[in-house]
């Protein structure tokens, strides 16, 4: 009741959700698989819809730039990006965490050059895991939408005050269509005031704001910084739980453990590709394999207490990510890992790197994955990083 | 602020001050571009800096001289952060305020040139003031796009086989004009009433403004810290540099000197200049007589 449903896609399903969040001022410049958010947006203000100011921006690093001038000034501001563009504003995203300017950005995740690839991986924010944005990843539409009301909740939280990027998959989910449910802007409204701070730029009480400090003083400023990344933790649980209080959805805060309370074997990924897991999780359960996926929401701040709570029962773990930290391996992995050694834990884990460039990872990709666990599980030697489903032979063997 | 068309003298102008206690050098004509541009532009004034002299020596915490609100943008986006100031400021319902920005010549002519088009192109109700003393000095002296032609930097050195920047300075102002700007104008800290009239009318054009304004360095130019001022009225009573307006599509320049003073005699106080040769310094005269002979022949002149 209140509510409509509409079939849209990631894209245009974040749109609605900037614009229930109200937000004021959208800088935006085009890319793939971007687009469709900020074309969204740029109609709902040409109908009147959303009463924002938008700012055709000539660069990725411009629109970030104007969205923390307008953050300076107490305006709730939003921006999107994707890949090389999120690359381009790297700069600018350091610049805006320091500043503590709670900006939501959606970040159409993509792969990077070279070779060129407009296709979806996640390597494009992964790479900007320590710019002190908080980063959520999420699986569909509706949690598309919904993460953009959420995120503004979570980055204007006074103790928090820091970006939040709010990831979907490229074309998987920016441009896949699906029902989705629209909240009523009365109660977004209630869930969601006005934004309201004092780190603003102010003709009442004047300020200074971004400035320099020297080595005596420089250190104090990103403890503090790390701390409010940390306290993130503890509001983006309170923001999720009063959102399902609300609205009837939530999505587990930090994570979100798909059939691990008994499972032995545990897959950990990021995003869209979760669904897929869940299917074949429950043709493996079917089967009496006891496997479950464990969804990471928020890479940052690192939902660490959640993992090892919920993989306590696990005799193996696996993470499928589609990155890779050239040299080492999947920066998900080393964070788990980081994780697991730290608390004492000795479990064995094994990494596999997929979909990169964009390549598909099929449901018989992901059961050869549980397979490979399964066998790691019962004794077998395994290589810990394992490139998932690689055509031509590319060793020259 | 609206409707104060009133011109700025030495008498009337404010007796407040909106950018002191900074630790800019002896004889910065950067900090005096700044300084009166806020006299001018007053206390509802959002002002943004990118890395440079002005935010190195007045945006230390917690040693933070502006009295008015201020911030220091990242180097490539003055204009696009100012930009979203005024627009965060619109959506907000605040009125009568000024969004300034103030960036050096590397920040304005070299990496911060794409914001400047971006808002010069969409028109933006802010001004943006390009305090040019012609290299990078915060850095230390390295040729910027706006360095001239012979000038000693720390990247254009100076010996027996080029004497200096072998390339001529960026022309700004023909650049933010050639976007159709609602306001450009050229100044000097050496005509100091003529720069802050300037502002005026900045304040009061509806759209994006652009001023220039030459502002000697004696640290990286290697003058003596009392004459900056005086340098600053030289360079244009030299034709090396001119005091002009662009407004409602047209050019027109406001002073027009019927005999130059020396060059020579103008270059030679400068370190960065001491090298020259006549040949370089021909060449220097060669090229300010072109550009005056254009700008006599194109432009409306005083």
């Amino acid at each position: 009741m209140g509510t409509s449903k509409v079939f849209v896609s990631g894209n245009e399903a974040a749109a609605i959700g900037v614009k229930l969040a109200r937000a004021h001022v959208i800088s935006a410049y085009p890319i793939t698989p971007q687009t469709v958010v900020v074309e969204r947006l740029s109609e709902m203000v040409e109908a009147g819809e959303l009463k924002a100011e938008f700012i055709h921006v000539e660069s990725e690093h411009s629109a970030m730039s104007a969205a923390m001038g307008a953050s300076a000034v107490g305006a709730r501001a939003f921006t999107a990006t994707s890949s090389q563009g999120l690359l381009y504003m790297a700069e600018c995203l350091h610049y805006a965490s320091g500043g503590r300017f709670p900006i939501v950005m959606m970040n159409a995740n993509r792969s990077l050059a070279l070779p060129w690839s407009i296709y979806g991986d996640q390597r494009d924010s992964l790479s900007l895991l320590d710019s002190g944005w908080l980063q959520v990843y999420v699986e569909d539409a509706q949690e598309s939408l919904d993460m953009m009301i959420q995120a503004y909740a979570i980055a204007e939280h006074k103790e928090v005050l820091t970006p939040v990027m709010v990831n979907l998959d490229g074309f998987v989910l920016t441009h896949t269509y699906e029902l989705v449910e629209v909240p009523r802007q009365e109660d977004v409204d209630e869930f969601l005031p006005p934004f309201d701070t004092e780190n603003k730029l102010d003709f009442e009480n004047p300020k200074n704001m971004c400035f320099s400090s020297s080595p005596s003083d420089n250190m104090e400023f990103k403890y503090q910084q790390h701390k409010a990344a940390l306290k993130a933790s503890e509001v983006i649980k309170k923001v999720d739980q009063s959102y399902r209080e609300k609205f009837g959805r939530g999505y587990g805060g930090l994570v979100d453990g798909y059939r691990c309370d008994d499972a032995e074997i545990i897959l950990i990924t990021l995003g869209s590709i979760t669904g897929t897991c869940r299917v074949v999780v429950d043709e493996l359960r079917s089967q009496g394999k006891k496997v479950g996926v464990l969804k990471i929401r928020f890479m940052r701040p690192f939902p660490e207490k959640e993992i090892l709570d919920i993989t306590r029962g696990a005799k193996v773990i696996g993470v499928l990510e589609k990155d890779i930290s050239f040299g080492y391996e999947g920066t998900v992995y080393t964070n788990v890992n980081s994780a697991l050694i730290k608390s004492g834990r000795i479990i064995k884990s094994y990494n596999f790197i997929a979909g990169l460039g964009g390549r598909d990872i099929s449901r018989e990709d992901i059961k050869y994955m549980y397979e490979y666990l399964e066998q790691a599980a019962s004794g077998a030697e395994k290589e810990c990083v394992k490139f998932i489903n690689l055509g031509v032979d590319t060793d020259g063997e | 602020m609206g409707n104060e068309t009133k011109k700025i003298n030495a008498r009337n102008i404010t007796d407040k001050e909106f950018f002191y206690g900074h630790k800019g050098c002896a004889g910065c004509g950067g900090s005096l571009a700044v300084r009166l541009a806020l006299k001018v532009l007053g206390e509802r004034t959002y002002t943004v800096l990118p890395a440079g002299c002005m935010s190195a020596v007045g945006f230390v915490y917690p040693q933070l001289c502006f009295s008015t609100n201020a911030m220091i943008s990242t180097f490539a986006g003055t204009a696009s952060m100012l930009s979203g100031i005024a627009a965060g400021a619109r959506a907000l319902g605040i009125k009568d305020f000024h969004a300034v920005g103030i960036a050096g010549d590397g920040g304005t002519a070299d990496i911060g040139i794409q914001a400047l088009s971006g808002a010069i192109d969409r028109n933006e109700q802010i001004i943006y003031i390009c305090y040019d003393n012609e290299a990078y000095m915060n850095t230390g002296i390295q040729k910027s796009g706006l360095t001239p032609f012979g000038a000693r930097t720390t990247t254009t050195p100076a010996g027996q086989n080029i004497h200096g920047s072998i390339t001529q300075k960026k022309n700004m102002f023909e650049i933010a004009a050639a976007h159709g700007i609602s306001y450009a104008a050229t100044a000097s800290i050496g005509y100091a009433q003529d720069f802050m009239n300037k502002l005026v009318k900045a304040k009061e054009v509806k759209g994006t403004s652009y001023i220039h304004v030459y502002a000697p360095c004696p640290t990286g130019w290697g003058t003596p810290e009392d004459i900056t001022v005086e340098l600053g009225k030289e360079v244009v009573d030299t034709g090396l540099w001119y005091l002009a307006e662009y407004e409602n599509g047209s050019f027109k320049l406001n002073k027009n000197p019927e005999e130059f003073l020396p060059v020579e005699e103008f270059l030679r106080k400068q370190g960065r200049f001491r090298h020259l040769d006549e040949k370089d310094i021909a060449q220097i005269i060669e090229s300010r007589d072109k550009k005056w002979e254009y700008i006599r022949k194109n432009w409306e002149v005083a």
